[in-house]
């Protein structure tokens, strides 16, 4: 205990006290909260918070104590270790995440074998909400922490900012997912979508995302670059501008302070326009600015070639991120929104193809003058395909927010397919990719443990990806085709049911394409193991190429083309 | 191109690039949001409307809390096969004390934005127990569980004054009576007897006419009121507030 009173003294570990001081200052709220439960979802959720916070803090204060005069925060290093943990928690969600996918779509094609009368919490309704969000913030999420905590540092060659907080933004992270998730399965939700959790995790995950942005900030600002690199740029948005939609959406008020429901602000128009500005910018913000700050550092870390242009990257990223945010409306054509605001969407939809492909234009002709890295780089070959699938999506995208093809692909599987073309293709692809590279770099080892293996994850999940949008494709048009049908006599020519078991099929092709896609990811999380193991191809570098502070990386890969 | 060159100055100052991007991705949703939140004419003006009934909303409530939006949408638009599909295309008005809106954004299942009274109590009651009993090739998933859940309303007082203070029109009288009138509404002949003028003078005279709040027996289980009796009576209820008789599609102020 004095050895532990003794470490806090000494100035460079505020921030553990800090730490821990704000966690146990929540501990006290969920013991209230657990105390004075108003329903039993609230009650398991202040426990499940008591637990892992409580851990956190336990297990902190252990570590802490045993540091004697040790800094683990030494200003010379890299914060490694937060990134390491970044990745095994991307790999472990997104396999979780996955599975649910799989589950779900068994069970819209064989309900009779996949739903249970007695267990009401493994419906569909359910579940779904539990597979978008832990495949969006529990795997996207996680990569976007890991990959933004690695690149910032490299980029401002510096130890990221804060000490403890990095972690504390990590471990809230995952407390955060863990409370949404299992609160999905209680029937917690405000259901919102991408917005599902209650007010009480919204304000946790507010708290740990405004620390997120201090310590991005705090390492930009400790930087020894004189120049902010383009990835950061995209980073940085993407921090800031998900607060503000965070905020906004989910303005609430609970209807008891030791009770899971809460009442939204917003009613009905109001509140539709204000979801699908969120929504369709979690889309933005979260899977396309993010992942594109992981296509400006690791393409051209990878293939070790500057960015094709500098000048399209300044055109790219402001011209993005002001036309996304006006997209929104496209999700509500012909609903009781009024026509000026659909119209607006519509607009900024189309308008949004050209940053998008500027973007992947700019991303792929990183390529120039290594054009071979396709053939022989697995990894460079993904990165590179998720680019083809982002082109893809963003061209579909804007296609499908024109009024009158909306009327028929809105409401349709042409929508998931759609999206999963985006969250398979390019978010999926690309954040294997940057997976792929992290590892070896994070652990000193040669190479990955199979190049092989990581070919077999590209073709299986790149067969998987095409089974699931075609499929996808053709069940959508097919029932907005069936929807709208008359036969002779002018009446309606199919009951909606019809409709319903037409995709039958389709929904088949969709599961296998959807486990194939599983398959590829299972593949990759046993490559990865190995590797931090130091089997087959992944041996240990040479010791005097370790890349530290003091012998930075070759800087020429970053520098801007001109 | 100097616009270029200086753009060297945001990439040196990490605040004013954070500043930068807060004001031009405001820009968008400041236009797209404020006007909806004070134009007069973003909601139709429509005969009909009232606040939810106590146990319609805790229906409501379980529609939300077993993800019923996730496959089925409640937003019929105005074309010509949805119209004649499901109803009256919807409008914004109807759904103006939806905190949040239900609008959906997949048909997995139909559309039931006009699924009250379309078929009876008794048929979705077998149909959320068994969907494939009543319809084979249904892939929706079983609600039996509803039937032999007690619905939980004790703090339906707090509920009502939440929705409130977010402009649900609930007058006192409405919230003091709020148990009685979930009695009301599910038991009208036995335990909420007492409550039943009260729950009708309330509600309708908020609607502005009669026979827009219907009071029975919803799960077939008089002795005990459950969850499917708060699902099912909301389900009935609704898209059957907005009386069309009165509605003026081509008034100007109704032209959106």
């Amino acid at each position: 205990m004095t050895e532990m009173i003794g470490s806090f003294r000494r100035g460079n570990n505020t921030s553990i006290l800090g730490v821990g001081v704000l966690t146990a200052i929540f501990l006290f709220f969920a013991l209230l909260m657990a105390a004075f439960a108003k329903d039993v979802a609230m009650e398991y959720q202040a426990l499940t918070f008591l637990v892992l916070a409580g851990g956190f803090l336990i297990v902190t204060a252990l570590w802490a104590g045993g540091l004697v005069d040790r800094n683990p925060f030494d200003e010379s290093e890299y914060e490694n270790t937060l990134v390491k943990f970044g990745v095994a928690a991307s790999m472990f969600w997104g396999i979780a995440g996955l599975l649910v996918g799989v589950i779900i779509a068994l069970q819209l094609t064989w309900p009779n074998v996949f739903y249970f009368p007695e267990l009401g919490w493994t419906n569909f309704g359910r579940l779904r909400p539990l597979h978008t969000s832990a495949v969006i913030f529990a795997f996207g999420g996680n990569v976007l922490l890991a990959t933004s905590f690695y690149v910032v540092q490299r980029t401002c060659r510096t130890r990221l900012a804060g000490g403890m907080w990095p972690w504390f933004v990590f471990w809230g992270y995952q407390i955060f997912i863990v409370l949404a998730a299992t609160g999905y399965l209680m029937g917690v939700t405000q259901s919102k979508e991408y917005a599902e959790p209650e007010w009480y995790v919204d304000l946790w995950l507010t708290l740990v995302w405004v620390v997120y942005l201090l310590v991005f900030l705090g390492t930009l600002w400790k930087r020894k670059e004189p120049h902010i690199y383009v990835a950061n740029w995209f980073y940085l948005s993407f921090i800031v501008t998900i607060a503000m939609l965070h905020i906004v959406n989910n303005l609430s008020i609970p209807v008891s302070l030791t009770g899971s429901k809460s009442v939204q602000v917003f009613a009905g128009v109001q509140d539709a326009m204000t979801q699908w500005w969120y929504g369709h910018n979690a889309v933005g913000f979260f899977l396309t600015t993010g992942f594109l700050a992981i296509m400006y550092y690791f393409i051209p870390k990878r293939v070790n070639r500057p960015v094709y242009s500098y000048r399209l990257s300044i055109v790219h990223f402001w011209s993005l991120i002001f036309i996304y945010i006006w997209a929104g409306p496209h999700h509500l054509h012909y609903t009781a929104l009024p026509q000026w605001a659909q119209t607006l969407g519509m607009t900024f939809s189309i308008m949004l193809w050209m940053p998008s492909w500027g973007g992947m234009i700019n991303g792929v002709m990183t390529l120039s003058g290594a054009w071979d890295k396709l053939r022989t780089d697995p990894v460079v070959r993904m990165m590179v395909v998720s680019l083809a699938f982002y082109g893809m999506a963003t061209f579909e995208g804007p296609l499908m927010s024109v009024r009158a093809v909306n009327s028929l692909s809105h409401y349709t599987e042409w929508g998931i397919g759609h999206v999963h073309s985006g969250a398979l293709g390019w978010v999926g692809y690309i954040s294997f990719g940057a997976l792929y590279c992290l590892v070896p770099w994070l652990y000193k080892k040669q190479g990955l443990y199979s190049k092989s293996l990581v070919e077999w994850h590209f073709w299986i999940s790149t067969i998987g990806i095409i089974f699931y949008m075609i499929s996808m494709w053709f069940a959508g048009i097919m029932e907005g085709l069936m929807w709208r049908a008359y036969n002779e006599y002018g009446f309606l020519e199919y009951s909606f049911v019809e409709t319903v078991e037409a995709k039958h099929i389709s929904y088949i092709i969709r599961m296998v394409g959807g486990l194939l896609y599983f398959s590829g990811a299972a593949i990759m999380a046993y490559n990865l193991i190995r590797t931090t193991l130091g089997h087959g191809e992944a041996k240990d570098l040479d010791p005097a190429a370790n890349t530290t502070l003091a012998n930075p990386e070759p800087r020429t890969a970053l520098a801007p083309a001109e | 191109m100097g616009l270029m060159n200086n753009h060297g100055v945001l990439e040196r100052h990490s605040l004013l690039l954070t500043i930068g991007i807060l004001v031009v991705v405001s820009i968008g949703g400041i236009i797209q949001m404020a006007p909806l939140m004070y134009m007069d004419n973003t909601i139709e003006k429509v005969d009909g409307m009232r606040p939810y009934t106590p146990l319609e909303l805790k229906g409501r409530d379980i529609y939300i809390r077993e993800g019923c939006y996730v496959c089925h949408s409640q937003m019929v638009r105005p074309l010509r096969d949805e119209v004649e599909r499901y109803g009256h295309y919807s409008l914004a008005a109807e759904s103006m004390y939806d905190h949040p809106f239900q609008w959906g954004s997949k048909r997995t299942g139909p559309d039931l934005a006009r699924v009250g009274g379309k078929y009876s109590a008794e048929w979705q009651v077998d149909h959320l127990v068994d969907p494939r009993a009543l319809v084979p090739e249904s892939i929706m998933p079983p609600y039996a569980f509803l039937m032999d859940k007690k619905l939980k309303y004790e703090d339906i007082e707090d509920r009502l004054r939440t929705e409130r203070m977010v402009g649900v029109p609930y007058t006192d009288e409405m919230i003091e009576n709020a148990k009685g009138h979930i009695l009301a509404q599910a038991d009208p002949n036995d335990k909420g007897f007492d409550f039943y003028d009260s729950l009708m003078g309330l509600y309708e005279a908020e609607a502005g006419r009669e026979g827009t709040v219907e009071a029975r027996d919803w799960d077939g289980n008089p002795d005990e009121i459950t969850e499917m009796d708060a699902l099912v009576a909301y389900l009935q209820m609704t898209g059957t507030l907005v009386d069309f008789s009165t509605y003026q599609a081509d008034d100007l102020s109704n032209r959106r």
